[in-house]
This record gives structure tokens, C-alpha cells and sequence, in this order.
């Protein structure tokens, strides 16, 4: 407990945590406004398989990116000024340090992209409503989808802090995690097209990413269990990271 | 206290530090010298259980670092000034520290003063001139008002005054029983501040006695003399000699 307000205070006093934070809470709200007028100009042509929800969440798969790097920097940036030899000698069991941090980063992105996710539903609607095409947070798995755009980034984050804590080096932690988020999908363009789609769910950010769905076609997990899959990677990275950061050298 | 017995750290066949064996004692200042290269930072940091030893083992206080409970209460240490984050301040950098080691805010506010930094406490240190780093390097070494303080080149980027200020800190902390170890390559300081001297060179344990011993045995006038003598076999990049090559 003391080692996670000990974390809070340093994520609360750099200012590079709060441009992080102001990017990623304006990406998903102006993406998900975007993206909702695009799909205004060009209705799909078939209302019934239209995820409205999706079209005004689309902002949270810019916005991982900000909060995956955020997470990759608050240990990164221990070890590009030699400040994380200071933060292990008080901290002399160290995987403390790693939970504190994961604890502080989960809580803060999702308490402060809740409302962001709501905001991005909210004006995506009011958007999408000029054609009919809006739903209500009253519809069933409404509200689910768009708590589980927060919960998805939260679970971002700490995948981040995990990578960052692996390689402990800013720009192959950023690079990490972009490729995590963003590069297994594109690998399986080059597989045959039925073992594609089946793998395709399994993937990181795609099985994430089904929570933040209130239509999952064919190709997605159900929500729970795709949530269930990402927390899963997330899981794996940080238990990497606990060993190398226990069993190596500061 | 501090006991190093047998301590040796291999990185793939090179050998940083080999067969240590010294012993650090409360009461006094025991400077720690060495060429460049020689080993020291690698030990203060098998000292502070960042690195681990090949061989051997070190304990402080009498137990290994990462055995206690809250550490900073037990050693205070300065590895290097410039390890901070240049976007915090001294004040939240110390107070992260003293919360993890369930330290009172109060020991932050008195350090600060302690060091002189309270009209920059909420400055950020990016833009700190290396004196001011060092001192709140000491000033966070300081701040779980430890037994045992390790402190690496702590004089570095320090003026006239602060030279003096961190002397005076030095010997005042070993008047009142504490364990002062410290590292520095300026012979002619190590000689005002320290009684008692670790010379290491080339990983090796060169001499571990008094600083008066050492340099009435060495049959030269200095420690500075006395050093170059005892470590003119270790020395990495050895400057060419003053009246040689011209021929």
C-alpha cells in the first residue's frame, strides 16, 4: 500500500502523465465524433448487422496508443535516468514496485476514461441520430460496451508498464506496444483466409476489443470471454516482467 | 557496518570486481578510492542488492540490504546525482520515496531545508545545475535519517562551499556514530574527510587501514602520491609520463 501512494506520487508529478492522459481522453472523444459522421455520410446498407455502440467507441483504438505508451513511460523513464536504481534500493523486494505502478496506472485510466467513453457514446449518438442510426444506453449491452471501452485501456496500460519493465528502454517499449496492439491482425492477412478469421479472435486487441461490441459477428469472441483472453496476455506479460524485473540486474 | 566477504562480480569473462573482503565500521568516514574503472560503483551497487554478487555476499547492518523491512531507515545512499526525473521536483521525488519507506512528510520538509534547496523544493530538477543535483542526491540520502550512508563521488559538481558543507556533513555524521562509506577521485579531499581508507584497483583489494597508516607507510608525503604508487598497476588508461616520449 505505502509502495502504490508512493507510485500515485510519482505518476501525479511529471507533467508528461498529463499530456498523456489530455491526448488519449480528446482522441476517443473526437474519434468517436469522427467516425460517427463518417458513418452518417455513408449509411450502411444494412441497418440490422450496424453496431452503433462501436462506430462511437472507435476513438479508443486511437486513444490505446497514448495509454499504452503512457504505461511503457512510467517505467522507461526510471531507467533512462537511472532513477530506478533509487526507486529498487527502497523498494528492495521490487515486485512491489511493479504492482504499485500496474495498480496506479488501471485505476487512474480507467477512472478518468469513463467518462471520456461515455462523453464519445453520448455525442457519437447525438451524431449518428441525424440518420436514424443511434442507440440508447437503455438497449441491452449498452452500458457493458461502454464500460468496457475504459476497462480495455486500463488493461492497455498495464501491458504497456509490462513491456516497458521486459525492455526497459522507451523506444523499444513504445514500439512493443504498438506492435502488440496493431501487428498480429496485419500478419494474418499472409495466412489462408479461413485460418485467418479463426485466429483472428484469439488476437490481443482484437479479443479485447469484443467487450467494447454490442453486435459481435462471427469473427469475434463473445465479449466476456474475449476480455477474458486479454487479460490472459496481459497476465502473461506481467509475469514476465516480475521476473525480469526480480531475477536482473538494475 | 558494512561486511563484505569474498565479493566478486563477473560480467560474461570480465572481471568487475574479485575476491573483496573489507569491513566498513560506524564512528568513522573510510573512503573508498580507485582509478576509473576500478570496481566501486559496482560494489556500492552489490552493496544495495541492485546488482548480484557472482561469488561472495555483503551485508549492512548485519543483514543482506534486501532483508530490511524499510530500508532507507538503514541506509541512506547516493549512487548518482543525475538519476532523477527532470520533470519532478525535489520535493515530489523525496516524498515518493519517504511514502514507500512509510517516512513522515515532515522528514521530506526537513531534508530539504537540511540540504538548502527549500526555495527550489518545487522546481523542476531538469534545468538543476549538477551542484544542485548532488544536493538533493544527499538530501536523499539522508532522508530515512540512516544509520549507514554510501554515497558515490558525492563532491562531484559541487563549489568551494558545497565542498565544505558536505566535509563538515561527513564528519559530523561519523562523530555521531554513524557509518559513513564514500567513493571519491579527489585525493586531496579524501584526505581531510576520511580516517580510515578501501583502496581498490582493477576489481582488487589494494588497501583496507588507516588513511595516516597508509600514507606514513607509503614513504611519501601525500594520500595523493601514496595512491598513485599503490595503483599504478590498476590504472585503465594510464596518462603518458612527463618527460618521456619527446626523444
Amino acid at each position: 500500500m505505502s509502495v502504490m501512494r508512493a507510485e500515485l506520487t510519482k505518476f501525479r508529478s511529471v507533467p508528461s502523465t498529463a499530456w498523456s492522459l489530455l491526448s488519449a481522453l480528446t482522441l476517443i472523444v473526437a474519434f468517436g465524433v469522427m467516425y460517427a459522421m463518417v458513418r452518417v455520410t455513408r449509411p450502411p446498407a444494412d441497418p440490422t448487422g450496424f453496431d452503433a455502440v462501436e462506430v462511437s467507441l472507435a476513438g479508443v483504438q486511437v486513444a490505446q496508443l497514448a495509454v499504452g505508451i503512457l504505461g511503457v513511460m512510467v517505467i522507461t523513464n526510471e531507467y533512462a535516468s537511472g532513477l530506478i536504481r533509487t526507486t529498487l534500493a527502497a523498494v528492495p523486494r521490487r515486485i512491489p514496485v511493479l504492482w504499485g505502478k500496474a495498480a496506479v496506472l488501471a485505476t487512474v485510466i480507467f477512472t478518468l476514461c469513463l467518462p471520456a467513453v461515455f462523453g464519445a457514446f453520448l455525442s457519437g449518438q447525438s451524431v449518428l441520430s441525424a440518420e436514424r442510426l443511434d442507440i440508447s444506453l437503455d438497449e441491452p449491452a449498452v452500458a457493458r460496451a461502454v464500460v468496457g471501452g475504459a476497462l480495455y485501456l486500463a488493461v492497455v496500460a498495464v501491458i504497456g508498464l509490462g513491456l516497458g519493465t521486459i525492455l526497459r528502454h522507451t523506444a523499444g517499449g513504445v514500439a512493443a506496444v504498438i506492435g502488440f496492439l496493431l501487428g498480429p491482425q496485419m500478419l494474418t492477412g499472409f495466412l489462408p483466409a479461413e485460418l485467418a478469421d479463426d485466429m483472428y479472435r484469439w488476437l490481443p486487441s482484437p479479443a479485447g476489443l469484443a467487450i467494447t461490441t454490442t453486435a459481435p459477428g462471427s469473427t469475434l469472441l463473445s465479449p466476456w470471454s474475449g476480455f477474458a483472453v486479454f487479460l490472459l496476455y496481459a497476465a502473461g506479460l506481467l509475469t514476465l516482467a516480475a521476473w525480469r524485473l526480480r531475477r536482473h540486474d538494475a | 557496518m558494512i561486511e563484505a566477504k569474498g565479493l566478486t562480480k563477473r560480467y560474461g569473462d570480465k572481471c568487475a570486481v574479485e575476491d573483496l573482503t573489507f569491513t566498513v565500521r560506524p564512528g568513522i568516514v573510510t573512503g573508498f578510492l580507485g582509478p576509473n574503472g576500478a570496481g566501486k560503483s559496482t560494489t556500492m551497487r552489490m552493496i544495495l542488492g541492485l546488482d548480484r554478487p557472482t561469488r561472495g555476499s555483503v551485508t549492512v547492518n548485519g543483514k543482506p540490504y534486501a532483508a530490511h523491512r524499510t530500508p532507507l531507515r538503514e541506509v541512506g545512499a547516493l549512487l548518482d546525482a543525475r538519476a532523477v526525473h527532470p520533470g519532478r521536483s525535489p520535493y515530489h521525488h523525496l516524498l515518493a520515496l519517504a511514502q514507500s519507506n512509510g517516512l513522515p512528510r515532515s522528514r521530506v520538509l526537513d531534508v530539504i531545508e537540511a540540504v538548502g534547496l527549500a526555495d527550489i523544493a518545487k522546481r523542476r530538477t531538469g534545468r538543476f545545475s549538477l551542484g544542485m543535483e548532488q544536493r538533493l542526491g544527499i538530501a536523499t540520502a539522508l532522508l530515512g535519517d540512516p544509520h549507514t550512508l554510501i554515497l558515490d563521488e558525492p563532491l562531484n559538481g559541487l563549489d568551494t562551499e558545497g565542498i565544505r558543507w558536505v566535509r563538515a556533513l561527513l564528519r559530523d555524521l561519523a562523530a555521531r556514530g554513524r557509518t559513513v562509506f564514500v567513493s571519491s577521485h579527489l585525493m586531496t579531499e579524501m584526505a581531510l574527510t576520511a580516517d580510515h581508507v578501501v583502496v581498490i584497483g582493477k576489481g582488487r583489494l589494494v588497501a583496507d587501514r588507516s588513511l595516516a597508516s597508509l600514507v606514513a607507510d607509503s614513504g611519501h608525503s601525500s594520500l595523493e602520491d601514496a595512491f598513485v604508487d599503490l595503483t599504478s598497476g590498476a590504472v585503465e588508461f594510464p596518462a603518458p609520463t612527463q618527460n618521456g616520449s619527446h626523444s
